[in-house]
């Protein structure tokens, strides 16, 4: 504890380092993997192969990742947007496969109302498809934003800054609560951040409350 | 491309190729680390699953439990236990079983509960014991998503097998951790297409089993029925 009060300073700006990476690889997943979802369930034979590839990319170990991807994308290792397409490209992997589960299980009825009430394909899925299958979306996002969290703490072994440093700092100097900290701070701060998108649901598909309430 | 073709020189280097040192041997260690925290994790947590799965009790607890796994930072877990219990196997290796059973928990008890029960009833009307029901029938019948959860599990396994060296481990995470600290981009980007493809060969493994076994379950073998 005294350890956490001298050093109050040092984990929160590690928390908004960490935030300023998660953030962006959490949203920029998601934004990636709506249009390959959406081609997925239109496209028969091509969900199996991207459903498929998206595991193998979940397959690839961070640390490597981390390592060869500046060697491809250009970046230097220690650059934070090396850091943010590694994490986008794991959030994306895992969020295709929940995004398509997702608009598959909206079903032909809604699907085929729309488009006889003269709905365009844009408009149908903007519209119709994409609420129905929100709350499976935000599910798989949720799963998203909390394995970010996690593995944003990987970066630090690079050199990055993130609540990650606490592990390898507090192990090079030997500080237990310097680790246990970053352990407790990393949980929080997923646990924040769900809690957040979990509001953002509440707010954004007001009609999943009372089923909620109903149900438990 | 340089890169590429630099660490594949690295790979087939015979200094790199023989000796304790060598990455056969680290790749070995790290699957032999690997296999062992599943394995591990396995015998703590399928009895466990079971025993969730067949009498339902301390399901929230469980699930629960899988969920707040998947927040905890395996890289403060390694280094927690690295200052723990000192350097060396010891320390990763709790770190890697802890990691591993969520996911080995969910497929097991998910596994038994996923069993119609209407198969199960049958079971009991026939005059099958609990242990015989659980044994003959929900195991069995469970088993593909039980793999399921062994498959997500040895991934993260592997995958962070790698952190290992970090608290002086072996493993390719060694190689890793040699070429980071002397910027030596060759056997960096080696020991990452070795991880790599060791993942890949493990994730093709399982899927070649599930194939396996969902063949076998919808084409019953003609000598069995009567």
């Amino acid at each position: 504890m005294r350890w956490l009060g001298e050093n109050l300073g040092l984990v929160g700006r590690l928390s908004l380092a960490h935030l300023s990476m998660t953030l962006p690889a959490v949203a920029l997943s998601f934004l990636f993997a709506l249009p390959v979802a959406w081609l997925a369930t239109r496209w028969r034979p091509g969900r199996a192969g991207l459903v498929a590839l998206s595991g193998l990319v979940y397959a690839i170990p961070s640390l490597p990742l981390f390592v060869v991807l500046p060697m491809l994308i250009g970046t230097t290792v220690r650059d934070r947007w090396n850091v943010i397409a590694a994490l986008t490209l794991y959030g994306f992997a895992l969020m295709v496969r929940s995004a398509t589960d997702g608009l598959d299980a909206v079903g032909d009825g809604p699907r085929l109302s729309a488009m006889a009430m003269g709905y365009g394909a844009l408009r149908r899925f903007v519209t119709v498809e994409l609420p129905l299958a929100g709350p499976a979306l935000l599910a798989g996002l949720r799963v998203v934003a909390v394995s970010t969290v996690s593995l944003v703490t990987v970066s630090a072994l690079l050199g990055v800054a993130s609540l990650g440093q606490l592990f390898t700092d507090g192990f090079q100097r030997g500080i237990l609560a310097e680790v246990l900290t970053g352990i407790l701070a990393t949980v929080l701060v997923a646990w924040l951040l769900d809690a957040l998108l979990q509001a953002l649901g509440w707010l954004l598909l007001p009609w999943t409350r009372r089923q909620k309430g109903a149900a438990t | 491309m340089n890169f590429v073709r630099d660490a594949l020189a690295w790979i087939v280097d015979p200094t790199n190729l023989h000796g304790p040192e060598s990455w056969p041997m680290h790749l070995l260690q790290h699957l032999g680390y690997s296999l062992l925290a599943v394995a591990i994790a396995s015998a703590i947590a399928v009895p466990l699953g079971y025993f969730v799965g067949h009498t339902g009790r301390g399901r929230n607890l469980a699930v629960g439990l899988s969920g707040a796994a998947r927040a905890l930072p395996s890289l403060g877990l390694v280094t927690l236990f690295g200052l723990w219990i000192g350097v060396g196997l010891g320390a990763p290796m709790i770190a890697l079983v802890l990691l591993a059973v969520p996911s080995v928990l969910a497929g097991a008890y998910s596994g038994i509960e996923a069993v119609n029960p209407a198969t199960v009833d049958a079971a009991r009307a026939q005059g099958m014991t609990e242990w015989q029901v659980l044994a003959q029938v929900e195991a069995p019948l469970g088993f593909p998503l039980l793999l399921g959860g062994l498959r997500s599990a040895m991934l993260q396994v592997v995958s962070t097998a790698t952190l290992a060296a970090y608290v002086g481990a072996g493993g390719l995470g060694r190689d890793l951790f040699l070429g980071l600290k002397t910027q030596d981009y060759p056997q960096m980007l080696a020991a990452s297409l070795l991880v790599l493809t060791l993942a890949v060969a493990l994730e093709l493994a399982f899927e070649l089993t599930e194939r396996l076994l969902q063949h076998r379950q919808t084409t019953p073998d003609p000598r069995e029925i009567p």
